[in-house]
């Protein structure tokens, strides 16, 4: 992961040997202390994430044997090392299933349903949780029951969340009878993907407000008084004020978010089940060929899901310029070697070849 | 072995030996032999006694442990100890298969599911019972066959199930209908001449959401019409004019409403509470909805019946489970003695009173006592005395999944029937090379 | 970042009443409309957004109140009002009691085990200098994007005792999902509270370090007590976080006296193994909601300011 994020933190070392920002008294040399209270942490990671992602890697190379014997009816036992064959598969030997993409191979299925809950779902869940936001940071009284409410879907877990929303899109379901129109949600169809949607939606779009009220609550109220002198619409102070305003959180929690809606797997599972196309995961897809006995191929798909959230997670913070890592000391340094940088140029000295340019600085 | 892709065979099993050999497999690789699991009968040690455990799913009506407590207490020397294992299904297959392929004896007797036992033989997880030691006389011919595979027995078939007509004998009474319907069509015209008069009622409906329940419903649409999934010599046959006709039933009276549309999101409970709610008039279901419906306001009016089939009675496909001994374990003489006890007619007469499990021994059927409480049994004994399993397939869960999706499809209506099942044919046909 | 800063969401209400009020007075005579269709506005938005929120809740409280055989009625208000599918969850063969058990235990130990850790090393982050802290946070947040699922298939091996060089049998046991549980609930643990040690003023260490304290002396007697609350705060968010977890407690817990409480929910069938007896699926998952809902409504305002520092999950 770490290639993803940041990459400020592993050059603070560099212009800390010579000019040390000394901002914080009582941090100078205690490297010691500080390996000494973070190294149990980082074992721990190793031990629970690093370890199982390398089993992973290997685990994704090989295959169990499956051959019958045409005599006795039994089976090979054992597994081969099988190279790339289960990420090649999908050239090779597309295994296609009908679903919203037309007929696709079942990962290509799964990789695109995914993407496709993953947009679709953060975008409804942004808007609809900046409105909410904006609401709440408007409202002067009864906000603290606002805030109560907006924790529930919150706290509510997932997996009862979703027979929840099960009962409520069952063919006779509460839904349908508001609606007046019998939609089979619970099917293996379009309206499934919706009713996903739905139910995610439900439960995460709070949660983008929060934050977001955050971001706004820090807004000074004299900017928008200044702004509505000027004449400025309601749109516009929208567009000028307010989303430049919240963006640095905003960019954070949807950030989030998106990594978390990629690796869905207890909604559709517990709503729609299993082994149904239209609303069928990487995780999901993983978790089933996991079960199936194939551990070569769901360790292999698991990892097609890792690569693509490390892709995502990468592209969030060089175009979005989320500040994932938000360090001040770092930042102090960020700041700092900013501030050389134009230095130097000024000084027309030709300071390309030195220092690499961070994330941090790029966006902010 | 490095095949291009995983052989997921299916092989199915028929009474046919000679066929089986010659045809099934001709052309395949050669596979290596299970290096570890493969056992021949003989190697095993049938006078080996001593504790062992007994693995199955949730124990619902808490029958089991008094029935080991009962064994326990004749056999202090051998006690067997119940493990309790989830009430779904998958979990209970994947408990005992992790234990097996880590070729561990932890569970020595294991209730196996009838669809799960091909699988589990295929692998050498389980003991082939001898045929000295393990008579079969009395128990139902098709349950039986469930507990067999490659022409032997690697099980012990304990229960057994199979699928009911139930319908509203109230509405058909006032209708002046005596009879049941026979076939599709009969059902058919009884529901043109009894839903005018009932608003908001359909004709039929079983189980259509997309599930293993699909898997039973479609098999036995596909066997009623005549058409197989696989055929003894161990071929897909899904692309026969009969197979056809089966799913074309199906999607067809979906299509047309005789079958609500509603009914592709229904499990076994939409369906039964559909059935009481007043909304369908005929409902094939398992005999527990007897069990619930007798409590329900239908109490009286309603009665149950065979199958039917297109040009004559259905054919239901079988359910059941099959005590099965580890081949991993200690102590095989008394688990065998276990399993025998366990499922003597005595105590499946007992697991019928208390837990509501259709016996194999075909005697219990006849049962005066048990007739007159279960006043289903007489007709549920026609149904599995002629029921089919599912396909017997060592990849069990790739093969149900391949025929749920194909029919699904043609069901939702986005997939024409034959197309579906003609796209089915080349799965299955590349799962059984 | 700015939400790191605005954790007090308090004073920024004050000062929207008073300005909107100035606003109000000032602006009279030709805002009068607008004010108003502001405030109508914001009162149907605020009532929109309880309703979004509570409303699906609402319908699950409806339904677990139900007689277990109106199980998918659709009666606004159940009719008549039965407490029968509470009993039915307490039931000895669903195993619930076991279940809870089981989630606190899991909940609170991972919880524990995470502070115990997780306070050592948000210290080292907020406060201390050193060498590469920029990748140790980078991995730590890398963690808690990590797929779940990546992380459960070896693990899964693992515990099945498939791999010759780790000869346990861990399925159904405690650690084998409480340690997975790390994986997320480390990295969320150190997130928050390193927002929270960044939150409290530098000077107090400096005094205390003028009085004679070291560093970790300073830690202890000044911080630790100050982040109290924070580390409270942090302690239930985690706690949440792995009560609600679901993956990992379905793989490895496959026995019902090893179920956590969400598992043991998405398993509950009745009598025969084909019912499903929505009634007291709902009721068990108004059991296990509502101490969480409790929880969050009396610390609503340490929670949202932790959500909003940490900004995970």
């Amino acid at each position: 992961m770490a290639t993803a994020v940041e990459t400020a933190g592993a050059d603070a070392p560099a212009p800390r040997s010579g000019r040390r920002p000394k901002k914080n008294v009582l941090s100078d040399g205690q490297g010691g202390l500080a390996g000494l209270l973070i190294s149990p942490t980082m074992l721990v990671i190793l031990l629970v994430v690093g370890i199982p992602i390398l089993l992973s890697v290997r685990e994704s190379l090989f295959r169990r044997n499956d051959g019958i014997d045409p005599v006795t009816g039994m089976i090979a036992q054992g597994e081969s090392f099988v190279g790339l064959q289960n990420f090649t598969d999908i050239f090779a030997n597309p295994q296609a299933v009908p679903a919203a993409w037309g007929s696709v191979d079942r990962l290509i299925n799964a990789f695109l349903n995914t993407t496709f809950f993953t947009v679709v779902c953060v975008v409804l869940e942004t808007a609809i949780g900046v409105a909410m936001a904006i609401v709440m940071n408007k409202a002067f009284k009864g906000r603290g029951l606002v805030r109560a409410s907006i924790l529930v879907p919150w706290a509510i877990p997932t997996m009862v969340s979703a027979k929840m929303w099960g009962l409520m899109f069952d063919a006779d379901g509460i839904v349908n009878k508001l609606a007046g129109h019998q939609t089979l949600w619970l099917a293996d169809n379009n309206a499934s993907q919706w009713a996903i949607v739905i139910a995610d939606v439900w439960k995460t779009a709070p949660f983008i407000g929060l934050l977001t009220l955050a971001g706004l609550q820090t807004i000074p109220d004299e900017v928008y008084e200044a702004a509505r002198v000027d004449g400025a619409s309601a749109w516009q102070q929208f567009l000028r004020i307010t989303l430049p305003m919240v963006k640095p959180a905003l960019v954070v929690a949807v950030l989030f978010r998106t990594l978390d809606t990629m690796r869905m797997f207890d909604l559709p599972w517990g709503m729609i089940g299993p082994g149904k196309y239209y609303v069928e995961t990487l995780s999901m897809f993983a978790y089933f060929e996991n079960d199936a006995g194939r551990y070569g191929q769901a360790a292999a798909y698991s990892i097609v899901l890792f690569l693509y959230i490390v892709l995502v997670a990468f592209l969030f913070v060089k175009l979005l310029g989320a500040e994932v890592v938000d360090d001040p000391e770092t930042r102090a340094i960020q700041d700092r070697r900013r501030a050389q940088r134009k230095l130097a140029k000024q000084q027309r000295l030709s300071s390309r070849a030195g220092s690499t340019v961070t994330t941090g600085s790029a966006s902010s | 072995m490095s095949n291009p892709r995983p052989i997921r065979a299916i092989v199915a099993l028929g009474s046919l030996t000679a066929l089986l050999a010659t045809a099934a497999c001709s052309g395949s690789q050669p596979a290596a032999p299970a290096s570890g699991g493969q056992q021949t009968a003989s190697s095993a040690n049938w006078d080996e006694k001593g504790p062992i455990t007994y693995a199955q799913g949730k124990d619902t009506s808490g029958n089991v442990k008094g029935e080991i407590d009962e064994w326990n207490k004749a056999h202090p020397n051998e006690k067997v100890t119940f493990v309790e294992l989830s009430d779904s299904a998958d979990q209970q297959r994947a408990d005992m298969v992790k234990r097996a392929q880590a070729k561990s004896g932890e569970f020595s007797v294991m209730s196996v599911d009838i669809v799960w036992t091909a699988e589990f033989a295929a692998n050498g997880w389980l003991e082939q019972l001898p045929a000295d030691k393990a008579p079969m006389d009395g128990m139902l011919k098709s349950a039986v066959d469930g507990a067999t595979y490659f022409n032997k027995l690697y099980a012990y078939p304990s229960t057994s199930d199979g699928a009911l007509l139930y319908y509203r004998k109230d509405l058909l009474d006032a209708a002046g209908i005596k009879e049941p319907p026979k076939t599709w069509d009969e059902m058919k015209q009884i529901c043109d001449k009894v839903l005018p008069g009932q608003k908001g009622m359909s004709c039929y409906a079983g189980q259509h959401q997309k599930y293993e329940g699909l898997t039973c419903n479609i098999a036995e649409a596909v066997n009623s019409a005549g058409g197989e999934f696989i055929t003894a010599d161990g071929k897909p046959a899904v692309n026969t004019e009969a197979a056809i006709k089966g799913v074309d039933w199906m999607a067809g009276w979906i299509k047309d409403g005789t079958i609500p549309k509603e009914a592709v999101t229904w499990k076994e409970e939409e369906s039964r509470t559909a059935f009481e709610g007043g909304r369908i008039l005929f409902l094939r279901n398992w005999p527990y909805v007897y069990n619930k419906a007798v409590q329900s306001k239908l109490k009286g009016k309603f009665e149950v019946a065979p199958l039917p089939g297109l040009s004559g009675p259905g054919v239901s496909t079988l359910g059941g489970h099959n005590f099965g001994i580890s081949t991993f374990t200690k102590n095989k003489g008394t688990a065998l003695e276990f399993v025998k006890w366990m499922n003597s007619p005595e105590n499946q007469k007992r697991r019928l009173q208390k837990a509501s499990n259709a016996p194999t021994v075909e005697a219990l059927y006849s049962d005066a006592e048990l007739t007159k409480q279960f006043p289903y049994l007489p007709t549920l004994y026609e149904s599995i005395k002629i029921a089919k399993p599912r396909p017997k397939a060592v990849r069990y869960s790739d093969v149900t999944l391949a025929i749920q999706d194909s029919t699904y499809a043609a069901l939702q209506g986005q997939k024409d029937p034959k197309q579906a099942f003609d796209e089915l044919q080349t799965k299955l046909e590349s799962l059984t090379k | 970042m700015s939400t790191v800063h605005s954790t007090a969401p308090q004073q920024p209400a004050e000062r929207t009443r008073l300005s909107d009020e100035e606003l109000a007075t000032l602006s009279k005579p030709s805002h009068d409309w607008k004010w108003w269709l502001g405030m109508i506005g914001s009162i149907v938005g605020m009532g929109f957004i309880i309703l979004y929120c509570i409303l699906p809740f609402y319908w699950m409280i409806v339904s677990s109140l139900r007689l277990p055989e109106d199980g998918r009625s659709t009666d606004l208000v159940p009719n008549p009002p039965s407490l029968q599918n509470y009993v039915a969850v307490f039931d000895p063969s669903n195993n619930f009691v076991q279940a809870l058990i089981n989630s606190i235990v899991i909940s609170g130990v991972t919880t524990l085990l995470t502070l115990l850790l997780g306070i050592m090393a948000a210290y080292a982050l907020a406060r201390l200098r050193f060498r590469l802290k920029g990748l140790v946070l980078s991995i730590i947040i890398g963690c808690s994007m990590f797929p779940g699922i990546t992380l459960l298939i070896p693990l899964f091996k693992m515990f099945t005792g498939a791999y010759a060089w780790f000869p346990f049998n861990w399925m159904n046991t405690y650690q084998a999902i409480i340690i997975p549980s790390l994986s997320f609930g480390l990295p969320l643990c150190v997130w928050n509270l390193t927002a929270f040690f960044r939150q409290m003023p530098v000077e107090l260490e400096q005094a205390a370090m003028v009085d004679g304290c070291t560093p970790s002396q300073a830690f202890v007697k000044i911080i630790l007590p100050l982040a109290a609350p924070g580390v409270f705060t942090t302690a239930i968010i985690t706690f949440i976080a792995v009560w609600n977890e679901f993956m990992i407690a379905y793989t490895f817990g496959t026995r019902p006296e090893m179920f956590t409480a969400v598992n043991a929910l998405s398993r509950f069938t009745g009598q025969y193994g084909f019912d499903t007896p929505w009634g007291t699926i709902m009721a068990a998952g108004v059991i296990l909601t509502v101490p969480l809902l409790i929880m969050v409504l009396l610390f609503q305002r340490r929670i949202v300011a932790g959500l909003t520092a940490g900004g995970v999950k």
